[in-house]
């Protein structure tokens, strides 16, 4: 169990990283928009999203209808469909462990979980999965509630700091990159992305780019050399 | 401020999110089999959304001024370029993000 413990905490050091910067970054933002210590820690807690936080701030602000934050959310949040679906195999023998692991599968979370941990023991993985999951859980409350805190005291200049999550896609995209020889899934998620950016407007594409790059993979030919890894 | 607005609000963004996560898993519930098509998306999906999840974060620059794309186009080649030298994730999303908030507070 420790062993599992120390894996999960070595492996979460990125995303602690991340979190903690854009969980910092949120907590100012919503102490900006006229919001309390316990407000942040009650929704990192409870919505544990790093894009919907922030953009949930703005139409909070903004007083916008209940309907337009319903479907924003939707639209936003639209992309966890795919992360269920890759998980679907993974989190079958899980056990009570389940609804929790599930609620916490973010972006960040998902980057993680994704890969294929061949170096854990078949009985252990459900224990990491829950202990990666719940660290990163934890740093995300933690990063929020510091920002808000900060946010009360002193005045900082927090411009950019959102660039913390671009950096840690980029990278995990490099990483799987490496880690397979087939890169058509890898393009076509660029390509249709781009595509579909182009297309539709910054405001508008990410469904058409999910029903792009859903109907692509569905199509493309079965190659059972899809994730035969160079392990570190 | 915190009022029923909010807290209303809150909980529609609250419940919609974790209905998004748990739809996949209470429609491919195990009790049938889930079919071939959605297994194979499933081990394709992960390389596809990272690229996707990349293009989100970027969706905001526009090429009609130099300080619209510069600082994430340089942000993005310190994080890449370090990754690929020296492979280690926390150096590069450390570098790259205070290289970029640099260069939007102090340059552009």
């Amino acid at each position: 169990m420790k062993k599992i413990l120390q894996k999960a905490f070595v492996d979460t050091i990125p995303v602690m990283t991340g979190y903690i910067c854009l969980g910092f970054g949120f907590g100012i933002l919503h102490h900006s928009a006229g919001y309390g210590i316990l407000t942040a820690f009650i929704t990192s807690l409870t919505m544990f999203s790093g894009s919907m936080q922030y953009i949930g701030v703005g139409l909070l602000a903004s007083g916008a209808s209940y309907a337009t934050v319903a479907l924003t959310t939707l639209l936003v949040q639209a992309r966890h469909l795919f992360y269920g679906i890759s998980m679907l195999e993974k989190y079958k023998d899980v056990g009570l462990r389940k609804p929790y692991l599930i609620f916490a599968l973010t972006d960040e979370n998902y980057s993680l979980l994704c890969n294929d941990h061949s170096d854990i023991p078949l009985n252990k993985k459900k224990d990491y999965y829950l202990a990666v999951s719940l660290l990163d859980h934890f740093y995300w409350i933690f990063g929020c509630v510091l920002g808000a805190t900060v946010g009360t005291l002193v005045n900082f200049n927090s411009e950019g700091i959102d660039f913390v999550l671009t950096a840690l896609f980029v990278t995990i995209f490099l990483e799987q990159w490496h880690n397979t020889k087939r890169h058509t899934p890898a393009l076509i998620g660029v390509g249709a992305s781009v595509l579909c950016l182009v297309i539709f407007g910054s405001e508008n594409f990410l469904i058409p780019a999910m029903a792009v790059i859903a109907t692509s993979l569905c199509i493309l030919p079965d190659e059972n050399t899809d994730t035969k890894r160079r392990h570190r | 401020m915190t009022d029923k607005h909010y807290w209303i609000s809150l909980a529609i963004m609250v419940i919609i999110t974790a209905l998004l996560r748990f739809l996949p898993f209470i429609i491919f519930n195990g009790k049938r089999k889930t079919p071939a098509i959605i297994e194979k998306l499933g081990r394709t999906l992960p390389f596809a959304v990272m690229g996707m999840l990349v293009v989100y974060c970027l969706k905001g620059i526009s090429f009609s001024s130099v300080s619209d794309f510069l600082p994430e186009l340089i942000g993005c080649l310190v994080v890449g370029l370090l990754y690929i030298w020296k492979k280690n994730t926390l150096l590069s999303i450390l570098v790259g993000t205070v290289s970029y908030m640099l260069l939007v507070q102090l340059v552009f």
